[in-house]
């Protein structure tokens, strides 16, 4: 899993030059080819799929992978080909859904955060020092504690949980946006802080919001899989990766391919998506690419 | 330029009143610099230690001294857009010190700033016409398209320019556009910060002849910081020469560089590269030697 924090690195992002094409590299276009299978499975599911995946037939558990199955299917009959299919939906919902959050309250705190003055943005980031201390998993079982289980409660946590990564982040890049001499004449041209907001600070900011969005991604896929796991997540009968994979631990030793599917999906999912954010911090980031 | 040669060594007297454009009054900034020490107070930096001089209508005034003597600062302090320590700075007779940036507005319709790195002076996620129909837009001004185009005109750019990119221009199409930017919502007043000292040799001559021709044609009162006296002499009739956060020396420009009287002044000058002294081998290290 690569570290949520890059502060360091991609601060530099916010370079004058970005509108110079650079050669797309394979961790681009491989991350972004899985994800846009994973949106074209849940997509899929909409449409089509092999078997209701929430039918429950007695009559057919346990099958082997036939091509009638082509997974497979579980203790209760249900079909895990139909399954995983359904559960890329709860995956994408649960990372839009924790992104979201995060970004919509993020980023604007880190823009406020770095054009306040001084002693107020330390202020903030002194309080998002302490969110960020608190272990996401932790805050999303707390929630679900006070507010029932459920993959919408969950992946607010994790989004909460988010924020302070993304407010951490856009508050270098305002910062050093600020400095910048466009800004100066923006101030003596009469514009007022919110206006160089919107039009200066935002814009330039933006890729490292793509960037951190796609990290962000893969974390709350990994997480909801996790609270699911530990049944704070998705409850039944919605199918979910992270549930499948808790509902195959008592047959592991009699059915060890109702783990490998669901989990394949998880982790080939999160690698795509981080793939994704790496590729894209490639394409953004001069330094990085002088290092090479 | 029949100015009167005022040139004194040290701690000139200015000679300010309501008339004049930009007024500063012995202006100093302290800047805190971060701890070294848990156990000493934060070593200040004295960027300016009492400025004052005083830069009539129309006149052309230029600033020189190297990186690091406190222009930069003290152009800030002048545009509003920092605070001096004490002193202050009025604007048209003006006093400007201290005020909110609400009450500032007359200081953004008046005066307008040209940066030294055309790199970063334009936002690279603006289209062209945005850019230089931004203090337009901030000022509330109407009939922008047609502004942006007669300025771009004026400038000397195609009026296509205002569709494109500012990294799809030349270091010195950047800077033509800068200027464009500062002069739309007419101000009176123009402060350069080394405008030509990030441009290749070749395109300086026609970047500050612009601004002459400019300033010139619109009747302005020019603000010329630069680190080269060379380029100061092309364009200023006053120039004052700043050293460590000082004034050591003002005068008209001819004066100034025919007979400094302080001896940084003279360093200055004799710093300014000529084909003579190359072709007699003098090089960057004689000139700290005197």
């Amino acid at each position: 899993m690569s570290a949520p924090d890059v502060e360091a690195g991609a601060a530099s992002a916010v370079s004058a030059d970005r509108h110079r094409r650079r050669p797309v590299t394979g961790s681009l276009l491989v991350g972004g080819l899985i994800v846009a299978v994973v949106i074209g499975m849940a997509l899929l599911s909409f449409v089509w799929t092999p078997h209701d995946p929430t039918l429950v037939d007695p009559s057919v558990r346990l099958q082997e992978p036939s091509p009638d199955y082509w997974f497979g299917t579980d203790k209760f009959g249900r079909d895990v080909f139909s399954q995983i299919l359904m559960g890329s939906r709860t995956t994408l919902f649960v990372g839009f859904v924790a992104v979201g959050v995060a970004a919509l309250i993020g980023v604007p705190l880190g823009i406020v955060a770095g054009m306040a003055p001084r002693w107020f943005g330390e202020l903030l980031m002194r309080g998002n020092d302490l969110l960020l201390a608190f272990p996401a998993l932790l805050l999303a079982i707390m929630f679900a504690a006070v507010y029932g289980a459920g993959t919408l409660v969950a992946m607010v946590a994790i989004g909460i949980a988010s924020i302070p990564h993304f407010a951490r982040l856009i508050r270098g890049g305002t910062l050093q946006v600020m400095r910048t001499e466009y800004v100066i004449a923006a101030r003596a041209a009469g514009r007022g802080p919110f206006a160089i907001a919107v039009r200066h600070v935002l814009p330039n900011v933006s890729s490292l919001v793509i960037v951190q969005a796609s990290v962000g991604f893969a974390i709350s896929v990994l997480a909801e899989a996790a609270l699911s796991f530990l049944g704070f997540g998705t409850p039944p009968p919605t199918p979910s990766w992270g549930r499948m994979l808790q509902e195959s631990q008592e047959l592991l030793s009699i059915a060890p391919r109702l783990a490998v599917f669901p989990g394949v999906a998880i982790a080939v999912a999160v690698l795509g998506f981080n793939l994704l954010g790496d590729g894209l911090r490639d394409r953004f980031d001069p330094k990085l690419e002088d290092r090479r | 330029m029949a100015e009167q040669p005022t040139s004194t060594p040290l701690a000139p007297e200015p000679r300010t009143g309501p008339a004049d454009a930009i007024s500063v009054r012995d202006v100093t900034r302290v800047y805190q610099r971060p701890r070294t020490s848990l156990r000493r107070p934060s070593p200040p930096v004295h960027a300016l230690r009492g400025v004052s001089f005083g830069i009539p209508q129309g006149q052309r005034f230029g600033i020189v001294g190297e990186s690091g003597c406190g222009k930069s600062t003290l152009l800030r302090i002048m545009a509003g857009l920092d605070r001096p320590t004490s002193g202050g700075v009025a604007i048209d007779g003006r006093d400007i010190t201290g005020l909110r940036e609400r009450r500032l507005k007359f200081v953004r319709e008046r005066l307008q700033l040209v940066f030294q790195d055309p790199m970063s002076s334009l936002d690279p996620r603006m289209r062209v016409g945005d850019i230089v129909a931004e203090p337009l837009v901030a000022q509330g001004h109407g009939n922008r398209r047609e502004r942006v185009a007669e300025l771009l005109e004026a400038v000397g750019l195609r009026a296509d320019a205002a569709d494109r990119y500012p990294h799809q221009f030349s270091g010195g199409q950047r800077q033509r556009i800068s200027i464009a930017r500062a002069l739309a919502p007419r101000p009176k007043i123009i402060v350069a910060d080394e405008p030509v000292s990030a441009l290749d040799v070749s395109v300086r001559a026609q970047v500050l002849n612009l601004i002459a021709d400019l300033v010139d044609e619109l009747s302005l009162t020019l603000v010329f910081v630069s680190h080269d006296l060379s380029v100061v002499r092309h364009v200023c009739d006053r120039v004052a020469v700043m050293h460590a956060g000082q004034i050591v020396e003002t005068g008209s420009t001819e004066q100034v560089y025919e007979d400094p009287r302080h001896s940084y002044t003279r360093r200055l000058i004799a710093a300014v590269p000529t084909l003579g002294k190359a072709l007699s081998g003098v090089s960057a290290a004689d000139l700290n030697r005197e």
